[in-house]
């Protein structure tokens, strides 16, 4: 009987968020990055499931309850500083909002 | 070896993860995203966690992308800009190659990770309130009891989000737009 265990789901987790912090790096797009970034938090519920199931334990499972509670309350917050953000500058690709750099 | 339905949700997840990172669209972006949420509900499924299956589906999957595939719509934005500079391209590929090896070194090779704490399948599920279940009854015990602190402030930040996205939200101030 082939089983899954402990080690399969946390490489996956620890992919995906490999992949999350590249398109953090990689895209200039908020909205992509910002993206990214929820797949870098789902990633790590993941993590924190995997956890739980096997500990059998269910405290990582109602973290998880809360990271999602936090992660739609972030998001939203988010989305509502990139719209005012393009509304004020009328661009929302990071390499063009220098100001402070320049 | 894992069995044949995790490997092919992570297959999916980690697709639909690469789509989200390497389109230039980013109404593409955004179904790689989706795809790759339900691919990690599916996991939370097969780890026998159904009720957060179902709230990422719900929450992320559901809410939380349709609120992004708006403001993509609303703001109509791509990166129109020709190939990344070679420098952050780098950059990327370096940061992914070095935290995947870091990542299958740690859990594979460096035995830090035991297989399971307890055996190499998860423990049988039981009906103690107190251990892993599947029943959503057991989240609600745990919410109203242990994590009742917790659960009003994760209400009061929400409360926080909603007024702080009214206040943003509102029309720029004269002579500042």
């Amino acid at each position: 009987m082939e089983s899954t265990t402990l080690v399969h789901h946390l490489l996956l987790a620890g992919l995906l968020f490999a992949v999350g912090l590249t398109g953090v790096l990689l895209r200039r797009n908020l909205l992509v990055v910002t993206m990214c970034l929820e797949l870098m938090l789902a990633a790590s519920t993941l993590a924190m499931v995997a956890f739980s199931r096997f500990n059998h334990k269910m405290d990582g499972a109602i973290f998880v309850f809360f990271v999602i509670t936090v992660a739609a309350a972030e998001v939203a917050v988010g989305l509502a500083l990139i719209v005012a953000l393009y509304r004020r500058r009328g661009t929302i690709q990071s390499d063009a909002l220098n100001t402070l750099r320049d | 070896m894992p069995d044949g339905l995790f490997t092919f949700f992570a297959a999916l997840t980690l697709g639909a993860a690469l789509l989200l990172v390497l389109s230039r669209n980013a109404v593409t972006s955004a179904m790689g995203m989706i795809l790759a949420l339900v691919g990690i509900a599916a996991d939370f499924f097969l780890l026998d966690a159904y009720f957060l299956g179902v709230l990422q589906v719900l929450v992320y999957a559901g809410a939380v992308m349709v609120l992004f595939l708006f403001i993509i719509m609303l703001l109509d934005t791509d990166d129109a800009t020709g190939a990344y500079p070679w420098k952050t391209a780098a950059l990327g590929l370096a940061t992914f190659f070095l935290l995947a090896a870091g990542v299958i070194w740690l859990f594979h090779w460096s035995g830090a990770v035991s297989p399971t704490p307890a055996g190499a399948t998860p423990p049988e599920l039981s009906a103690n309130p107190a251990e892993f279940t599947t029943a959503a009854k057991s989240f609600g015990r745990l919410l109203y009891t242990k994590y009742l602190l917790p659960l009003e402030i994760a209400g009061f930040l929400l409360l926080v989000a909603l007024v702080g996205v009214v206040s943003l939200s509102k029309d720029a101030p004269e002579g500042q737009a």
